[in-house]
């Protein structure tokens, strides 16, 4: 009996199979499809009424006739505000100030003690590793209060310098880590030779180590640059005068007197706001993952 | 025949040579490079620790020292152990929903054919990419009381409006959701790094061996990603635990309270009430939960660390 | 150019272990030696030793009659060139080999010439501009003896150079190497585990084993004259048999008595040799290509014994027969059109002037 079926049985179902396996395919792809479409539009929501809201006039925003999420009459009067007068300008201009500093004083930190953690070992090395790793793990908010006696006390109290002075501890830890991992994965070889060529251990470091390990320094500088962007709790805390402000907390500080909300220039400001590590973020995606996924391993 | 001469060890005395002249100089020269990391870790990681610890054991003038008083005020009070309350909610099920959303995305995201995925991919990490802090005003802002585009659109299918930052059940809902849409993107693109890292040959053979689809999730991604799930959940927890920036800009605590989480109400007790050490009290009770956290997560980097080496 | 000496040079490791335990080793100017032995012999960590890159537990290391113990590695004037290359990936071809020169601060225009000269001489002139990346495995050995042929150094070391090229562009990079060392004449310590490279590479190679010296001497020597049971088996390939035996004496005769009842004359002249050992257990060593099918019977050393192969493996210019004596695994080389096959008795021949007798205590070659 098995040998009469086995010529015919074995090719319908196989026929049949591989019809259904495409079918089964293609129904999975179009479940793909509309689960992505799902969740870009909840991601998108926010982004997409904050730019609406920033192209209508007060007027408009405030006719609750009309649909909230068109504007009828765009107008870039929110952004031409904010660019040519109040305090929005300082404010930007203080974050980058902060931000770059940040940067700098992270890189330089962090790249340092990185070549000495990955290659020279000493005592106490592994420790410092581990503990570099736990520090990045301290979130700020458990520190916000005595560092606000710290900073009363150095007389930094509402200063922009306070905040050069803070923000490394939310960056360097974690640029650290990383560029552990980044510059653990450069060959021996590659330091032996350069031993032998004659390199000090300096030379090593900036003409060997920094070149080669530049992927992962960048995406390291973009993790300190959006961390710092992005900071939150201690300008609002250590700040108060307006001319101190970063964007973070400036926008709605000078946008809201008592209970009128310029929302127009609010959402503007945001925009704005956002704009930089956005372009970073669509400039680099790469080294931005890579920074962003790195954190779980060393290497 | 051979130069060969088989000599037993010999032991010829160590000397202090320029070699080890030289290992000392390169231990100087690591020290060198590390002291800014370590001042930087010792005198604003350590110290306010330390003085923190300190701090929460003084009066609200900070002119005596009164033990453990303030820590037992907070226990007498109920808004503290709301805020307990809150912020274990707050961050466990945020955290939950964003493991959930981040591993179907990643999911999805993987099958795409790899043209495609680049597009989306991005699109999907925008809001991981805004500050929250400049985010969480947009949708302050879609949460308006008589503004809100949400109740727009829910008048629109005859749905009331929500009061969203009004009600204290809404409120909790709407922080949390803000949350969700700001980390689950994280979730996502660390699912979608480790299941990159799953080599296709195992799919292959598990197919091979008869797998079901569920099956090879079950039996092949699963193990494979466990440790970064792990890594990631515990890492997400703590930032989660301590958050700060939704809070305080959608509810500020409100109503009643009823969202403050550790930090919001610190921030509140602390800076804005100026007891500074009720406030550092306050902060100081997330420390032994994020302490666990934060060594789990070592050890799962470490384990991680081993596997992908 | 200098020549190289080691004395009682000694690799020791916290907690005692030892991976070189005190060898004495004297490297001729323009020579070539060949440090060779399985992995963890202790070769690359003597390599090391005299780059500088591992300190020195014990002895003395010198070269051109300076002792470099305290010497670091920049200072030694050497240079090396390493297993997986170490070109630096952000610098070109040129940039790699000038890196060297360009610490030392040499003058821009000697720089050029000499990474002008050595690409000549490695017949690399237009990839000067590339990137490592953009390089095959062989153009990137060849920059990277290049790194070392501009600094024009006292020694070349080379560690294991041609182990990541594939077999066929290793033995091209092989005579390369030795035209290389030809033209420049550079004392050069070469490390390596494949013992075909040290053969056709060395003027004299060094057999190392567990951290200490087991023979040196020219390739030739170390062939056909093996000091130690471990150099006779590292050396050659096919490896040499080693079959346990006794030596009789009888009716005025030496013979060699093998498992399986076959009796073999020692030929007259080594009698002499070995007439002390009348009566002891030995190994009876003899390389594979001293045993074939039976033919030149009428030579003199040249004995018959019957064997049956179980496996036969064809190689083109020759089939490798493998047998067993009683127990023990033997191969032999025989002609490729003689009758070979697997289970059929096919009639050997012992070319006895070739045999070694070895200590089966000591592993020494009696």
């Amino acid at each position: 009996m098995g040998t009469t079926a086995a010529p015919t049985t074995p090719f319908v179902p196989a026929q049949r199979r591989i019809g259904s396996i495409a079918a089964e395919r293609r129904w999975a792809m179009i479940g793909a499809y509309i689960a992505l479409a799902v969740f870009v539009i909840f991601f998108m929501t926010p982004p997409f009424h904050m730019l609406m809201t920033s192209l209508k006039s007060s007027g408009e925003i405030a006719d609750l006739s009309g649909n909230p999420w068109i504007v009828r009459n765009p107008t870039l009067q929110n952004y031409w505000e904010l660019l040519t007068q109040g305090n929005y300008m300082i404010h930007f201009r203080n974050s980058i100030i902060v931000t770059l500093s940040t940067v700098i004083i992270s890189m330089v930190v962090s790249t340092m003690a990185a070549f000495a953690l990955a290659r020279m070992k000493f005592w106490g090395s592994a420790t410092l590793a581990t503990g570099v790793f736990l520090t990045y793990l301290v979130p700020e908010t458990l520190l916000f209060i005595p560092m606000f006696q710290i900073v009363g006390s150095m007389g930094l109290y509402n200063n922009l310098l306070a905040m050069v002075l803070i923000f490394p501890t939310l960056t360097v830890p974690f640029c650290t880590w990383i560029m552990i991992g980044y510059f653990a994965s450069i060959p021996k070889e590659l330091d032996e030779a350069a031993l032998i060529d004659g390199a000090s251990h300096i030379q090593m470091l900036w003409k060997i180590f920094i070149p080669v390990a530049l992927p992962g320094i960048l995406a390291a500088m973009i993790f300190a640059f959006t961390v710092s962007w992005a900071a939150f709790i201690y300008p609002m805390a250590f700040l108060v005068s307006s001319d101190q402000m970063v964007l973070t907390v400036g926008i709605v500080s000078d946008l809201i007197r008592a209970d009128t909300f310029q929302w127009g220039k609010i959402m503007a400001g945001a925009l704005m706001a956002a704009l930089p590590p956005l372009l970073v973020y669509a400039f680099l995606m790469d080294y931005y993952i890579a920074g962003l996924t790195a954190g779980a391993t060393k290497g | 025949m051979s130069q060969a001469v088989i000599s037993p060890a010999s032991a010829v005395p160590q000397r202090q040579g320029a070699m080890r002249r030289l290992a000392r100089r390169n231990s100087t020269t690591a020290f060198l490079l590390t002291l800014p990391l370590i001042l930087l870790i010792l005198g604003l990681v350590v110290y306010p620790f330390l003085y923190a610890l300190y701090l929460s054991m003084l009066n609200k003038r900070q002119t005596r020292f009164i033990g453990i008083e303030n820590f037992t005020f907070l226990f007498s009070r109920e808004t503290f152990w709301n805020v307990v309350f809150q912020s274990v909610v707050f961050a466990v099920s945020a955290v939950l929903l964003k493991a959930l959303i981040g591993f179907v995305l990643a999911h999805v995201l993987h099958a795409l054919p790899a043209k495609g995925q680049r597009k989306w991919r991005g699109m999907l990490l925008v809001p991981w990419v805004i500050p929250p802090a400049i985010s969480t005003l947009a949708w302050w802002w879609l949460f308006d009381p008589s503004y809100s585009a949400f109740n727009w659109a829910l008048a629109g299918i005859g749905v009331d409006p929500v009061p969203w930052l009004g009600a204290t059940g809404w409120a909790r809902f709407s922080v949390i959701l803000v949350n969700v849409w700001y980390g689950a993107p994280f979730f996502m693109i660390m699912y979608l790094a480790a299941l990159k890292s799953v080599p296709d040959q195992l799919y292959e053979a598990a197919a091979i061996d008869g797998a079901s689809a569920w099956q090879k999730l079950r039996f092949v991604t699963f193990p494979m990603m466990r440790n970064i799930i792990s890594i990631t959940v515990l890492f997400s927890l703590i930032v989660t635990f301590a958050n700060f920036d939704i809070v305080r800009i959608l509810t500020n605590g409100g109503p009643q309270d009823s969202t403050h989480v550790f930090a919001t109400y610190a921030f509140q007790v602390g800076i804005q009430s100026g007891d500074i050490p009720l406030g550092a009290s306050v902060s100081l009770f997330m420390f032994p939960l994020l302490a666990v956290f934060a060594v789990l997560t070592l050890r799962g980097v470490n384990k991680r660390t081993k596997e992908m080496s | 150019m200098a020549q190289v000496t080691l004395r009682k040079v000694v690799k020791a490791y916290e907690g005692g272990v030892q991976a070189v335990k005190g060898i004495d080793l004297d490297i001729a100017d323009e020579e070539f030696v060949v440090l060779v032995g399985p992995s963890g012999c202790g070769k690359s960590t003597t390599l090391r030793m005299i780059a500088g890159l591992e300190e020195i537990s014990g002895g003395e290391i010198s070269i051109g009659g300076k002792v470099v113990n305290d010497i670091p590695p920049r200072d030694r004037d050497i240079a090396m060139v390493f297993q997986n290359y170490a070109l630096y990936p952000h610098m070109t071809v040129a940039e790699n080999m000038a890196f060297g020169l360009m610490l030392r601060k040499f003058p821009k225009e000697e720089i050029r010439r000499r990474v002008d000269h050595a690409a000549r001489i490695l017949d690399i002139t237009p990839l000067l501009e590339r990137k490592p990346k953009a390089l095959s495995g062989g153009q990137r050995q060849r920059v990277a003896m290049g790194r070392a042929i501009v600094r024009d150094p006292k020694v070349f070391l080379f560690d294991e150079p041609l182990s990541n090229l594939d077999a066929k562009l290793r033995v091209q990079m092989r005579t390369e190497i030795k035209k290389v060392h030809q033209t420049v004449r550079t004392t050069t310590v070469y490390v390596t585990h494949d013992q075909v490279e040290a053969m056709t590479l060395a003027d004299r190679v060094v057999v190392m084993n567990n951290g200490v010296i087991e023979q040196v001497g020219p390739p030739q020597e170390l062939y056909h004259n093996p000091a130690t049971r471990f150099v006779a088996g590292f050396i050659g390939s096919p490896a040499m048999n080693f079959i346990n035996a006794r030596l009789e004496q009888a009716s005025g005769a030496l013979r060699i008595h093998l498992p399986g009842d076959i009796v073999l004359p020692v030929p007259a002249e080594r009698t002499s040799r070995y007439a002390a050992l009348a009566g002891r257990e030995v190994v009876f060593g003899i390389r594979p290509e001293h045993l074939t099918e039976a033919k030149n019977l009428d030579r003199p050393h040249v004995a018959p014994f019957p064997a049956v192969p179980e496996v036969t493996e064809p190689m083109g210019m020759e089939t490798l027969v493998h047998f067993k004596m009683d127990g023990a695994e033997v191969c032999g080389r025989v002609d490729p059109n003689a009758p070979a096959y697997p289970g059929q008795q096919l009639p050997m021949a012992v070319d006895l002037s070739n045999m070694h007798i070895l200590d089966p205590q000591t592993g020494r070659v009696l």
